[in-house]
């Protein structure tokens, strides 16, 4: 081997004008991530080689002067992440209903924390006493069981990461023109967390099926007894009664003490508070499955059980609202996932959707949760575009935002941000970078 | 020798899970509470579209119009035309447009039962469950009424309200019916 060869090689790469561009706009190959870092590391170095001369001397600050805190039996985070909260619609819980967005600029990985797993409530949170909560399940089953929390949790439990998202989760960019809010407003209603519990087949095996069943009813133990259809296919599949969330037992605004999780399927079907199933032959046709959530379709018609949550990503780092710090190396970071299955692969771009590069998929890439990709890109301080679009391993790709509207439609003037006015949008998202570095939502 | 009994072990422990495997919907713990439906009843509220689940009890547009002015009126306005906090549950309004704003029971809601379900389950929003069915069913009748989906008199019962047809009832197209 040529020693020399390879350490020339290496000098090379370290130089600006040589790091991989793969496509236009300064985007980086994903592999200067992968094994290369420290070819980055060096390539941010370079260029204008910072001085040393007159640093201030290093000195020991007071908390490495003195004894710390005491350790609390729960521990929450430091006092100096303050910030990093959901945006609530309803703090004050007037009578209507309450949802809470999830920061995800503010956040990395794949696992929304507990507390910041967004949530939407119709008549509150309720307090519910795990002890006397009970499931039952009835109608078109041979022998109809109640079960206790207790109970359910001396059953073979599993568990399984999963994103959870509302059915109107980025419901303003039906706006005709691009709303300027950030990424928690636009798409804060989806998250993920690992969810631990009983698989529904389980409890349907011992109660027995009638085979006449082909859906059941799922209902709350909330106020507004909040209720859905889901067909028995789903229900014997990967369905699961959720006892635990990232570990824990559920948060109250996410189900407590149980709840039905529907992997991939629209937030509000995967009933909270979860007390009573009842096996049908026909859907109930609630309420939120035949208003709510049957979005209008530009000819006035409208579909019925969509379900299904789409394939969709959004870049979350640099996104509406952050400003970037002078031309250099910028990593762009996101979120993609599909109600499908696994993605197989999520493009960027920085130039509007002109070029594309691969982005790197963080392992492990899990079915119907969150994939965290990165892409390294070197920002000439001049305008850029940055784009996400997403494919799942079912081969269905996250549509353009024209190719969306030309099928969906859009609204005829900018919505309220915290209404509603039409489900399941899942199209390209596009961040405007400009020359002071400002970055703002655009279409593109 | 000794290779040879533990051969013999691997097959038994081998056939053991074979047989577990195979036995495996019997091994679930069985810790579900027998009950029977006459108990689930104050629970069982699921009404079906045919009518399934509706319970005794009738009630009338007029019945329902005082109901509706004492414990409704406050968040959906007077007549249930709005200007409250709460949808409006009468209007003659068309689609026009995909914004859900368009979405009234006359030319949305595709079934009469989801109104008495809706009602009986999530109203009134801060005393859910208050209402008798008789109330439920009047104040089923007086909205049907009220959007001219029923006549002034009708009378709605477990019989009358499941053949009440809403305009929209063909208006939907089932988004991934391979899911079904």
């Amino acid at each position: 081997m040529d020693k020399s060869a390879d350490r020339n090689a290496g000098k090379r790469d370290v130089r600006r004008q040589d790091l991989p561009i793969v496509a236009g706009n300064g985007l980086i190959d994903r592999r200067a991530l992968l094994g290369r870092g420290a070819i980055l590391a060096g390539a941010m170095g370079a260029g204008i080689a910072p001085s040393a001369a007159g640093a201030e001397p290093l000195a020991d600050d007071p908390w490495s002067l003195e004894m710390g805190e005491p350790t609390p039996p729960y521990q929450v985070r430091s006092k100096f992440e303050a910030k990093v909260v959901r945006t609530l619609s309803n703090p004050n819980n007037e009578p209507r209903n309450a949802h809470a967005r999830t920061p995800h600029h503010l956040l990395e990985g794949t696992t929304t924390p507990n507390g910041l797993h967004f949530t939407i409530n119709h008549g509150g949170v309720p307090t519910i006493d795990p002890d006397k909560h009970r499931l039952v399940i009835h109608g078109l089953v041979k022998q109809p069981l109640e079960f206790s929390l207790e109970s359910l949790s001396r059953y073979p439990l599993v568990s399984r990461m999963s994103f959870l998202e509302c059915g109107g989760n980025s419901a303003p960019m039906f706006s005709p023109e691009p709303m300027q809010e950030t990424v928690q407003a636009l798409h804060g209603l989806v998250s993920c967390a690992e969810w631990t519990g009983v698989k529904l087949s389980t409890l349907l095996e011992e109660t027995g099926i009638d085979p006449k069943a082909k859906w059941l009813v799922a209902e709350g133990a909330d106020s507004p007894h909040l209720s859905r259809s889901v067909p028995m296919k789903k229900a014997l599949d990967d369905a699961m009664i959720a006892l635990y969330q990232n570990g824990e037992r559920l948060m109250p605004g996410n189900g407590y003490p149980m709840r039905l999780l529907l992997p991939g399927y629209e937030g509000n079907m995967n009933v909270k508070f979860l007390r009573r199933l009842k096996l049908v032959e026909q859907p109930a046709m609630s309420m939120y499955e035949t208003r709510t959530y049957s979005p209008i379709l530009p000819d006035g018609k409208a579909y019925r059980f969509y379900f299904l949550q789409e394939v969709k990503s959004f870049i979350t780092s640099p996104s509406h609202g952050m400003a970037l710090k002078g031309p250099g190396l910028y990593e762009i970071s996101g979120i993609a996932y599909s109600g499908t299955g696994p993605i197989e692969k999520v493009m960027v771009s920085a130039d509007g959707g002109k070029s594309w590069a691969a982005a790197a998929l963080q392992e492990p890439v899990l079915s119907k949760a969150f994939t965290r990709f990165r892409l390294p890109w070197r920002w000439d301080g001049g305008p850029a575009t940055l784009q996400s679009r997403a494919w799942d391993e079912a081969g269905n790709v996250q549509p353009t935002r024209a190719e969306f509207v030309a099928v969906r439609g859009e609204l005829t003037k900018p919505p309220p941000v915290l209404g509603f006015a039409n489900q399941h949008y899942n199209s390209i998202t596009s961040w405007g970078v400009g020359s002071s570095g400002e970055v703002k939502h655009v279409y593109a | 020798m000794f290779t040879l009994k533990l051969k013999r072990i691997v097959v038994i422990a081998a056939l053991a899970l074979v047989m577990r495997a195979g036995a495996s919907f019997a091994e679930t713990p069985h810790l579900g509470k027998p009950i029977d439906e006459a108990a689930i009843a104050n629970w069982d509220i699921s009404i079906l579209p045919d009518g399934t689940g509706l319970p005794k009890g009738s009630g009338t547009p007029a019945q329902g119009a005082s109901i509706f002015a004492e414990k409704c009126s406050a968040c959906h306005g007077d007549n249930g035309k709005g200007g409250g906090p709460a949808n409006a549950l009468v209007s003659d309004a068309k689609i026009a447009g995909i914004s859900a704003a368009n979405k009234t029971i006359k030319n949305f809601w595709g079934y009469s039962t989801t109104i008495f379900d809706f009602i009986r389950r999530a109203m009134p929003f801060t005393q859910p469950r208050s209402l008798s069915d008789d109330e439920v069913y009047a104040l089923t009748a007086y909205i049907l009424a009220e959007n001219k989906l029923i006549g002034a008199t009708d009378v709605m019962n477990a019989e009358t309200l499941p053949k009440v047809k809403m305009p929209a009832r063909d208006n939907f197209i089932i988004r991934f019916p391979d899911r079904i």
